[in-house]
Formats: structure tokens, C-alpha cells, sequence
């Protein structure tokens, strides 16, 4: 009986499993395991880089405008 | 200051900030749970806002010691990229602690002083606003823009200390060591905080530019009704 719960406790240790780390720890957090073990988070992921992109590219637009206008006026 | 490189620098640490602040590995803590990642996004607008205002105080002076008009261009944009980051911060800030304190603003001496020092600048912007001479302005709004500053960081940093407040590190205890500051969470922190510095400085060399193109076609306005 020993010996089997000895390597119940291995295996729990091991596996680090949501269930049994939920029962035998006290200390346990909740996170959002289960979203970033779907991979669905990186679709959000990606929608906040595509709309950051979105912004650094504006900017920079507007930089190479002023590049432009600063051309024509010979300042610096 | 017309250099690409650092614009670039400052896209590809933004990038950095959102992909590892989603997905890197972060310290499980009782109630902040997730939320934790606000600190690359919502504590790092601060410290980005608080080194703007340092360099535009640093700018004010050296407006006052010269009394180039220029100087006091930078100053003056970089306080408004630094009051955007304030606002940005205090909006963050409201949502986060909506759901971990229970109240979008609890009365909380941080918060409070918070708000006080965004009102300080408001002023800021108010007294610029109220000049029409080039020079009065930027006098008296670089001399304004020094005591400002000298009251941001003991009014943002000090006083919540000696009180008790329900933001990490406040308390008593002067040191990011309270904070539960794992080393994960420094890789993303402090490239986060570089990366909106150099982003509130694109925002406000942007804006500079604009001012110098303007004042540049006023001269000329004025030159060519002279001839």
C-alpha cells in the first residue's frame, strides 16, 4: 500500500495534472491554462499585434510625410 | 533625433511587450490571477510617463538657461505625450482595479495623488494656453513646468508610501521587493517600459515637428509681407 501510493504521488507530482494539484494544494491558483492550451489565445494575440501594426504603420506614414513637407521647406 | 532606427527599435519592443505579455510565463498569485500581465501594460505607462516628465523638465531648464524656443518645443510635447500616458494609465488602472478591488476608484492615496498630479498638468496646459507671446509662454510655463515635477514625485511616490495603500510596495516598505517581482516578469517589464518611453518620444517628435514646419511658414507669412 505504500509502495502505490508512493507512486500516485510520483505520478501526481509528474503530471502536475488541474484536478489533483486543485484537490491536494491549497495554494493553487486558477489561470487560464485551459485558453493557452487550445492555442486560442493567440488569436487574440494576433489581433492586438495586427492593430498595434495597424497604428505603426500610420505613424510612420505621418513621419515620412513630414519628412516630405520639411524637403520642401529646406528646414534642416 | 530624425533617425528611423530608434522608431523601428521602438515597434519591434512593442511587439516583444504584446506577444510575451500574452503568452510568457508569469508567477501565480491569489486574485490578481491573470491579471497580473497588467503590469507590462498598466505600470509601465507610469514609469514611461514619469521619465517623459523628467526629460521635459530637464528640457524646461535648459529652455530657461538659453532661451532657445526650441527647448521649450520639446518640453511642452513631451509633458502632453506624458499627460496622454497619465490619462491612458488612469483609465487602465480603473479597469484592473475594478476586478481585483471590487471599485474602479477606491480611495486609495495612490489613486487620489494620482489624479492630483494630472490636474497639476492640466493646469500646465491651461497657463500655456493662455499666452499669446512665443516667449511669455514658454517662460513662465518652463518655470511652472520645474515645480510641477518637484511636486509629481513626492505627491505620486512618497506620500502613498507612509500611508497605507492598496498598491504593491506602498506601505512602509520602500522597495520593488514587496512586489513579488520574479525575474519572468522583469524580461517583459523593463523592455515594456523602453518601448513606450521611445513611443511617448515618436508622439511627441511628431508633434514638435508640426510646431517647427508652422513657425517656419509664419516667418516666412511675415518676411514676405515685409518685402
Amino acid at each position: 500500500m505504500k509502495r502505490v501510493s508512493l507512486i500516485l504521488l510520483c505520478l501526481m507530482v509528474m503530471s502536475g495534472n488541474l484536478f489533483a494539484q486543485a484537490a491536494a494544494d491549497p495554494n493553487y491558483v486558477p489561470m487560464a491554462d485551459k485558453m493557452r492550451e487550445d492555442g486560442k489565445i493567440w488569436v487574440v494575440v494576433a489581433v492586438v499585434a495586427l492593430v498595434f501594426a495597424g497604428i505603426a504603420i500610420n505613424m510612420l506614414r505621418i513621419d515620412f510625410k513630414l519628412k516630405k513637407i520639411e524637403k520642401e521647406l529646406n528646414i534642416k | 533625433m530624425r533617425k528611423i532606427w530608434w522608431k523601428i527599435l521602438c515597434i519591434v519592443i512593442i511587439f516583444y511587450v504584446i506577444v510575451m505579455g500574452f503568452m510568457g510565463p508569469v508567477p501565480h498569485l491569489p486574485i490578481l490571477n491573470e491579471t497580473i500581465r497588467n503590469t507590462y501594460f498598466h505600470v509601465a505607462l507610469w514609469l514611461a510617463m514619469t521619465t517623459l516628465l523628467f526629460a521635459a523638465m530637464i528640457f524646461s531648464v535648459k529652455y530657461l538657461r538659453a532661451g532657445r524656443i526650441n527647448d521649450d518645443d520639446i518640453a511642452s510635447e513631451l509633458t502632453k505625450s506624458a499627460i496622454f500616458f497619465g490619462i491612458l494609465g488612469c483609465v487602465t488602472g480603473s479597469a484592473w482595479a475594478n476586478f481585483t478591488w471590487g471599485d474602479p476608484w477606491p480611495n486609495d492615496p495612490k489613486l487620489n495623488s494620482a489624479a492630483v498630479c494630472l490636474l497639476i498638468y492640466f493646469a500646465y496646459l491651461l497657463l500655456r494656453s493662455s499666452f499669446e507671446d512665443d516667449q511669455r509662454r514658454a517662460r513662465i510655463s518652463a518655470v511652472y513646468n520645474i515645480f510641477a515635477f518637484a511636486v509629481f514625485i513626492p505627491i505620486i511616490y512618497i506620500l502613498p508610501r507612509l500611508t497605507d495603500s492598496l498598491h504593491p510596495g506602498s506601505g512602509g516598505n520602500a522597495t520593488f521587493g514587496s512586489f513579488d517581482f520574479d525575474s519572468n516578469i522583469r524580461r517583459v517589464f523593463y523592455p515594456a517600459i523602453i518601448g513606450y518611453i521611445l513611443l511617448g518620444m515618436w508622439l511627441a517628435e511628431l508633434r514638435i515637428r508640426i510646431k517647427v514646419i508652422k513657425r517656419f511658414r509664419e516667418e516666412e507669412f511675415i518676411e514676405s509681407g515685409l518685402k
